[in-house]
């Protein structure tokens, strides 16, 4: 309830600039001016702009190994279990824990569950899917998936002020500065 | 970016030259969002969709009356159904291998062609898929094969390798799928912002969820796909060897080799280029899209071929070799049957196609000749189905016992169900180029970052 009353009126300011290596620099320097809160918007991965907004390494490959090792261990314990347990069948007199023969399906389990873990916890951590997020509010954002990079100073930032970062944002030199309401 | 080492200016581009971000996301994605249905693209859909429903009905005999519609019959008791699903199976592999172990190593030409590989890997195996279930005789009780705590208190037999292949199939498609979405996300969401009706930005919308092209989600996306991609490259090695273990691990002689693995999984790789060349030499043509897959992009896909054909051809000496050397009668008689026995053509038609024609790629000029090697795919697509043939029967129809010897030949139903997946692939892919961008857009702007980096910085 608090956090409701405390909202900003608006949801940032965003920057429009035509280069990569513009976005990039921007992003540095606002990052070098005492801004945290804040995201930028690519067509493509730009190599360095993660770097420049100080994006820590993802926990992605953590989820990754987890689904795996579900995948994997979860995988062969279910075939011992049917194997050796519940559904004892005796080929030849071999073993009922015949671990060789259950290599294939605990390999193509982990690959499973790691893909799983990996497309899923990637989307999760993104927060995707999200059907409405007020950056679609600036019409020119639709460039964002063609040929335009923006920087957007989220207004929740500490440090942000209507005026100034405008004014902050325009010494910049980008394209375009518009106000994102909610 | 780093500079390119000195060979790669002289080699032919990965792009035509001019292109910028916007014309690229204009050119690929007016494919699918302005430029008006063509009437080839009705003719050609409607022809396979003809035989999509040809597919259907063969199914539903089959369904009513059982498999006894096919050939197979003691001894042969694999036929078409495992012919077809092995070479489909196969043809997927080289989509995987272009996405995955390209981008593993840094092949930037891939990108033009990765997408539309991908999709014919999704739909390839989507077809494969097809005939293992159809061959189980009463295939709506499918859901046996997986295990489930059923009422009837079994399990499946872990230690087959059948079970394996259910589990590698099954796995490969999903992955696939991922794979395959994952990347279409920022282009769906391209689709979605350049979209002019409400239906079609509704749509893009949903399945884009709401992409935004942030600098977080980019840093994320790229390690899940990449991960991805080394996931998906050992998955791919491992799938046509769990398929060759469905031969290898039975006693049947020609079968009973371990060469199989390896030797399986070049053949698919052969098979699947193959058929990524037989797909786009056409579409090229037709789409105007010479500027992104280009003579390099082919010529590398034809030196691909020539290399992993003849890892097949050095499968089919050790196979001829091994019958010999292992001093095995059952053996050397299924090598000598194979060649001189009542299948003796369509060994002999396998060996041309699939290991003299393709050595015609040593020339450049049949590299780029693009008719040529449009045929020459053509020819190493029924060389690798021929082959699969010639394994599954030959080895089945002369075995231990002469006195249980017989002849297989399929019937119209076997060569329904084999026109009408053919006819279902090609179906699936009209609507593919038609609705989804069969180029990716973004990795196209990221190479045209690179390639123009050094100029407009």
């Amino acid at each position: 309830m608090e956090k409701k009353a405390s909202r900003p009126a608006i949801y940032g300011l965003m920057a429009e600039f035509d280069t990569p290596g513009e976005l990039v620099k921007a992003a540095a320097s606002a990052r070098a001016d005492g801004y945290r809160k804040m995201d930028a918007y690519t067509p493509y991965p730009v190599e360095g702009l993660a770097e420049a907004l100080h994006f820590r390494a993802t926990q992605v490959p953590l989820i990754t190994l987890l689904g795996g090792m579900i995948g994997c261990l979860g995988g062969y314990g279910m075939q011992y279990w049917v194997a050796a347990v519940d559904y004892p069948v005796n080929v030849g007199g071999r073993p009922l824990n015949s671990w060789p023969a259950f290599i294939p399906v605990t390999f193509e389990l982990t690959i499973l569950g790691a893909a799983l873990a990996a497309v899923l916890g990637m989307l999760a951590l993104n927060g995707l899917p999200m059907p409405y997020h007020p950056v679609f509010h600036v019409p020119r954002f639709a460039l964002a998936s063609r040929d335009r990079f923006f920087l957007c100073i989220e207004a929740k930032d500490p440090k942000f002020d209507r005026q100034a970062t405008a004014q902050f944002l325009k010494s910049l030199t980008p394209r375009e500065i518009t106000e994102v309401s909610h | 970016m780093a500079v390119e080492p000195q060979g790669e200016s002289k080699r032919s581009p990965v792009t035509g030259p001019g292109y910028t971000f916007a014309s690229v996301t204009e050119k690929i994605s007016s494919i699918v969002l302005t430029r008006p249905t063509t009437r080839g693209w009705y003719i050609g859909f409607a022809v396979s969709f003809a035989f999509t429903l040809l597919l259907f009905f063969a199914i539903g005999y089959l369904l009513t009356v059982g498999v006894g519609v096919w050939g197979i019959n003691i001894p042969v008791g694999w036929g078409f159904a495992i012919v077809n699903f092995v070479w489909w199976i196969g043809i997927g592999h080289a989509g995987t291998l272009i996405s995955a172990i390209l981008l593993l190593l840094n092949q930037k030409w891939r990108t033009s062609i990765n997408r539309f590989a991908e999709a014919m890997t999704l739909f390839a195996v989507a077809c494969a898929g097809l005939f293992p279930l159809l061959h189980l005789g009463r295939p709506w009780f499918f859901y046996w094969l997986f295990p489930y705590p059923s009422t009837m208190g079994v399990w499946p037999q872990f230690r087959s390798p059948l079970v394996w292949d259910v589990f590698a199939v099954a796995t490969y498609f999903t992955v696939s799928l991922l794979f395959w979405f994952v990347g279409l996300i920022p282009d769906l969401a391209t689709l979605r912002d350049r979209a002019q009706t409400r239906a079609k930005r509704i749509t893009y919308g949903m399945l884009a969820m709401g992409w935004r092209g942030s600098a977080m989600h980019w840093h994320r996306y790229e390690i899940a796909y990449l991960l991805l991609a080394g996931l998906a490259t050992p998955l791919v090695v491992s799938v046509h060897s769990v398929v060759s273990l469905d031969f290898a691990v039975a006693i049947i002689p020609g079968w009973h080799s371990t060469i199989f693995p390896p030797y399986f999984v070049a053949g698919a790789i052969y098979s699947g280029f193959a058929m990524v060349l037989t797909l786009a030499i056409p579409l090229r043509a037709v789409y105007h899209l010479e500027d992104f897959i280009t003579m390099r992009h082919l010529e590398n896909m034809a030196k691909i071929m020539l290399a992993t054909g003849l890892i097949v051809a050095y499968g089919y000496l050790m196979e001829l070799f091994m019958a010999w050397y292992s001093g095995n009668t059952y053996e050397g008689f299924t090598a000598w049957n194979r060649i001189v026995g009542p299948y003796g053509p369509a060994y002999w038609a396998l060996i041309l196609c699939n290991v003299i024609a393709p050595q015609a790629l040593w020339s450049k000029r049949v590299r780029t000749n693009v008719p040529v090697l449009f045929v020459l795919a053509l020819v190493v697509n029924l060389g690798m189905w021929l082959e699969r043939f010639v394994i599954v029967v030959t080895s089945l129809h002369r075995d231990y016992l002469p006195s249980s010897w017989g002849m297989y030949s399929p019937t119209v139903w076997d060569w329904a169900v084999f026109a009408g997946s053919i006819g279902l692939f090609v179906a699936l892919l009209f609507l593919f180029i038609r609705f989804l961008p069969m180029i990716s857009i973004f990795e196209m702007r990221e190479l045209v970052s690179k390639t123009e980096g050094r100029s407009a910085d």
